[in-house]
């Protein structure tokens, strides 16, 4: 791309996370967008500080340092845009995903139709859905109004009606919604996204307009019983996340004004580039976003018909951990672990960890433990997210991971695995890959901070995706088999352009890797067993072109789904051993 | 790099805003002297709400309903009293369900609400009230020590500190409370099984403050009526020395313990309070410190997890920690005498 195109140059990209606040520096350099450099500190959401502009400033105070250039006046506030000294920066971006969860009210006529697409909308975002309300609901309007009342939702998503079809049922439903409302102090009610029946635009604001901290519509999520549609939605309610938390959280008030309004949720920065890469780069097969984070585990898919995005505060690693024990058990999270932990110590942890989210670990079993608790949190964001996938997606089985190509996994625990190995092995464990993909580590957390800046400047992604900034981990090729520990179940061989070769046997339970370094190619032909399937049918093998990665070539042979052996001392042994095979230590 | 400070003082300036759930009535005055135990605001909160929907009870529009409905806002109603009375030669009427207060009316409905209860906001923590939060609540400020702990049950009292911990691991069990506690607020090592929490409560025991608690026993602890303030963590952690050392030497004192759930949004931390009289005006403590050599810190996670030193250097750059992973750190020289390599985020400023 020629420079001259590029109107806009130097981009600050912040995000405000629960733990963390990053600052990212990008610039033209040699005509492209390059990621130049990031500043790290801690969020200042909570008190005492209680600003996230504070924590913002700290980080591009850090980055000043690394870059050597001032961003910031005399004032701590950001020079905008560049001068003629080099000082400041041409343009601004936010993503936010600091604050407590954002207590939510569902509301939707059928519980199988409008409801459940409420709650889809409900869940792209940084929420907890407190109650539901629909036709099935056998309480009684004062017993609803009793509910919100109780629970003072701060946002309340309203589905239902075709367009131009249910009326009064809806009335029915928002009565309640619209009196207790009413009766809330003005600084406690609830922001209103009505998403259904669109000609009832004028009857929602007369129930609920003059009583709700704002109301709000979008294009309804259910146009027809067959259809659903909640982009549109989805961006709304991003907007009124903001707004929110502007009243919640001092300082975002600011980042809105320094950012002239480019400010998104981090989840949603992250769905719209996913939903972006797989418009310009999607196959047959998906493309898959994992973020493991303080806040929540957020899984964005992007397929050729639909993309989902799936927020889910329950399985985060910060100070809502503890709650992981209502989806799981402490065994189920222990097995998982390469050393010998009780389960006295790991609740413990949970408890411990919850205190302090932004602390790390700095032991060996410290870290044991929290990738132990990553890998499960990731599986049971998978398993949840899994759900809302489109039925008709490319597979190998329906009951396991879809085909994904790529996967790009972010977020603190990723990023503060000590290894790239260490990095793989939890995504593989977690994720369960099928068939062939390649694994690329977003090890700046860049993704978000991407799909805020297209907003402000459409190249830049593309040039940055382009350029490096992420760290491939490698091509994995996971056969989907069951066979007896040991047998051989791929045959492989990697040939490289400089006309070597390199072979591999891959037996059941194994973990193997061939060696492709970073920004090489080569051609990888692949013989599979009898009933063993890499994406190409049972039994069937191919040659395909590879590209290199941190670990190369890397072949899964423990099968799908992944069973660990129940013998604890041999799945340690196990996992110890895939750890070493990966260089993970 | 700021870190919020952990507050473990002796003799200190508390200033503490005692607010109200909902909107409500101060009760207090400016500069009014207050027990921990008086009642500073209060409220009224119905639990419960009645939705008439007379117009369907009677088969009307809502406009026709409207004008039968005899009662208005603010109107206290009888159980039973006739809400509005049908046409026709056998009319039908509406009555209320129970008793209650009008809140609304229109749209053919009536909505009352019923089963009223008075909220009573309590000070808390003796001291002289020095600002009215109208319809809020109020500031109130005190002199004295001051031990912030990680956990608390929600709930407020205030005893005579009765010191049971030999040593900051001392584990509290059901033997070691007998009836000369009764009414006390106990300080102890680590609780591990619920029958010392229920022992304690059947002493009418005033406070618990514990190093530590089992996670297991949780749910039971907010089950407990009195004050139940954790300052170390979960598991089997000893009190940290600063804090045992404190409430171990002040024992025999009344306390006021605020167990109050930490929420770390508003900063709202539990609390131990040890009134002290003092003749100067103290300053209030510093809630943000610079990590810096000579900083008294405490040890959040692994190795020498609770423990107490001070920061000796800080290092330059990233350091490699035994897990592998980098991250800016201090060497901490701790109590035990040994030197620590910690990150900085692990460390938690103490004074």
């Amino acid at each position: 791309m020629p420079s001259s195109i590029i109107t806009s140059n130097s981009l600050l990209a912040i995000d405000v996370g629960a733990a963390n606040t990053r600052a990212v520096f990008f610039d033209v350099i040699e005509g492209e967008y390059r990621f130049v450099a990031s500043g790290v500190a801690p969020s200042a959401a909570e008190a005492p500080f209680k600003d996230v502009a504070e924590g913002v400033r700290n980080a591009i105070a850090n980055l000043q340092t690394i870059l050597g250039k001032t961003l910031l006046d005399s004032s701590r506030n950001i020079i905008t845009p560049t001068q003629a000294n080099g000082a400041g920066v041409d343009a601004l971006v936010v993503t936010l995903s600091a604050g407590p969860t954002v207590k939510t009210v569902v509301v939707g006529l059928l519980k199988d139709v409008s409801l459940d697409s409420a709650r889809q909308l409900t869940e792209t975002t940084y929420t907890r859905i407190m109650d539901t309300i629909s036709l099935s609901d056998q309480r009684k309007p004062d017993q609803q109004i009793d509910s919100l009342m109780r629970l003072r939702p701060e946002l309340v998503v309203i589905a239902g009606g075709t367009d131009g079809g249910a009326s009064r049922s809806i009335q029915k439903l928002l009565d309640p919604i619209g009196l207790a409302s009413f009766l809330m102090p003005e600084e406690k009610r609830p922001s209103v996204l009505f998403a259904g029946n669109q000609k009832m635009e004028e009857e929602v604001k007369t129930l609920v307009g003059s009583l709700a901290a704002s109301l709000h519509f979008s294009p309804n999520i259910r146009p027809s019983l067959d259809t659903e549609d909640i982009d549109p939605a989805e961006r709304e309610l991003a907007r009124m996340i903001i707004n929110i938390r502007k009243r919640q959280i001092k300082g975002v008030e600011l980042l809105d004004l320094w950012s002239g309004g480019h400010i998104l949720p981090t989840a949603y920065a992250t769905g719209r580039m996913v939903r972006f890469l797989s418009k310009v780069y999607g196959s047959q097969k998906g493309i898959l976003s994992v973020d493991l984070g303080a806040s929540a585990a957020v899984i964005a898919a992007g397929f050729k018909t639909k993309s989902t995005l799936k927020v889910l505060p329950q399985f985060s690693l910060g100070q809502n951990l503890v709650g992981i024990l209502n989806y799981t058990t402490l065994e189920n999270i222990l097995q998982w672990s390469s050393l010998d932990i009780s389960s006295g110590v790991l609740l413990d942890y949970l408890h411990q960890k919850s205190l302090y989210p932004a602390s790390i670990p700095a032991t060996q079993e410290d870290l044991a433990i929290s990738q132990a608790i990553a890998r499960e949190a990731l599986h049971l964001a998978m398993q949840t997210a899994r759900k809302d996938f489109p039925k008709n997606i490319a597979n190998i089985k329906p009951n396991l991971t879809p085909l994904f190509e790529p996967i790009l996994a972010g977020g603190g625990a990723l990023s503060d695995a000590s290894r790239p190995g260490q990095s793989l092995l939890l995504l593989l464990d977690g994720i369960q890959p099928v068939g062939i993909t390649t694994i690329i580590l977003d090890q700046n957390n860049l993704l978000p901070l991407l799909g805020v800046a297209a907003s402000q400047n459409n190249i830049l992604p593309v040039q940055v995706l382009e350029s490096g900034a992420f760290l491939s981990l490698g091509t994995v090729v996971s056969p989907v088999v069951s066979a007896k520990y040991g047998a051989s179940i791929l045959k492989a061989k990697l040939s490289y352009e400089s006309g070597a070769e390199a072979n591999i046997d891959l037996k059941f339970g194994s973990i193997e890797t061939l060696p492709l370094a970073n920004g090489e190619t080569g051609k990888l032909t692949l013989q599979v067993s009898r009933g063993a399937d890499i994406g190409f049918g049972p039994g069937r093998g191919g040659v395909i072109p590879v590209s290199g990665g941190a670990l190369g070539v890397v072949f899964d042979g423990r099968g799908r789904p992944l069973n660990l052996p129940s013998d604890s001392v041999r799945r340690r042994e196990l996992i110890k051993k895939w750890n070493w095979t990966l260089g993970g230590g | 790099m700021q870190a919020p400070v952990h507050h473990i003082i002796g003799l200190t300036s508390i200033v503490r805003e005692r607010v109200l759930p909902i909107s409500g009535n101060v009760t207090a005055r400016i500069q009014q002297k207050v027990t921990p135990n008086d009642v500073v605001a209060e409220a009224k909160w119905a639990r419960e709400h009645v939705l008439l929907d007379v117009a369907r009870l009677l088969s009307i529009s809502p406009n026709a309903a409207d004008r039968l409905i005899k009662c208005k806002v603010n109107d206290e109603i009888k159980a039973n009293a006739e809400i509005a009375v049908g046409k026709g030669v056998f009319p039908k009427s509406v009555r209320a369900p129970r008793a209650g207060r009008v809140v609304a009316v229109g749209g053919g409905q009536v909505l009352m609400e019923a089963g009223e209860t008075k909220i009573e906001l309590r000070a808390g923590i003796p001291g002289s009230v020095i600002q009215i939060l109208p319809n809020k609540g109020v500031v109130i400020q005190t002199a004295g020590g001051l031990i912030q702990g990680v956990w608390g049950n929600g709930r407020i009292d205030t005893g005579i500190l009765v010191n049971l911990a030999e040593s900051p691991s001392t584990v509290l069990t059901p033997n070691r409370l007998d009836v000369s506690l009764r009414g006390s607020v106990i300080l102890a090592g680590v609780v591990k099984d619920a029958d010392t929490l229920e022992a304690a409560a059947e002493l009418s025991a005033r406070g618990l403050i514990i190093g530590s608690i089992y996670p297991s026993l949780l749910p039971k602890a907010y089950e407990m009526r009195y004050p139940i303030l954790v300052t170390d963590g979960f598991g089997s952690l000893p009190m940290n020395s600063a804090a045992y050392k404190l409430l171990s030497t002040n024992a025999k004192r009344d306390v006021t313990v605020n167990a109050e759930v930490y929420d770390r949004y508003t900063g709202a931390k539990p609390e131990v309070i040890i009134p002290l009289p003092t003749a100067s005006d103290l300053p209030s403590p510093k809630e943000v410190a610079e990590f810096t050599a000579g900083l008294q810190v405490r040890m959040r996670r692994p190795p020498f997890m609770g423990m107490i030193g001070s920061i000796v250097s800080i290092k330059p750059g990233l350091t490699v920690l035994p897990s592998g992973l980098r991250a800016p750190s201090a060497e901490v020289k701790l109590e035990n005498g040994e030197t620590a390599i910690a990150p900085l985020v692990n460390l938690e400023v103490v004074g």
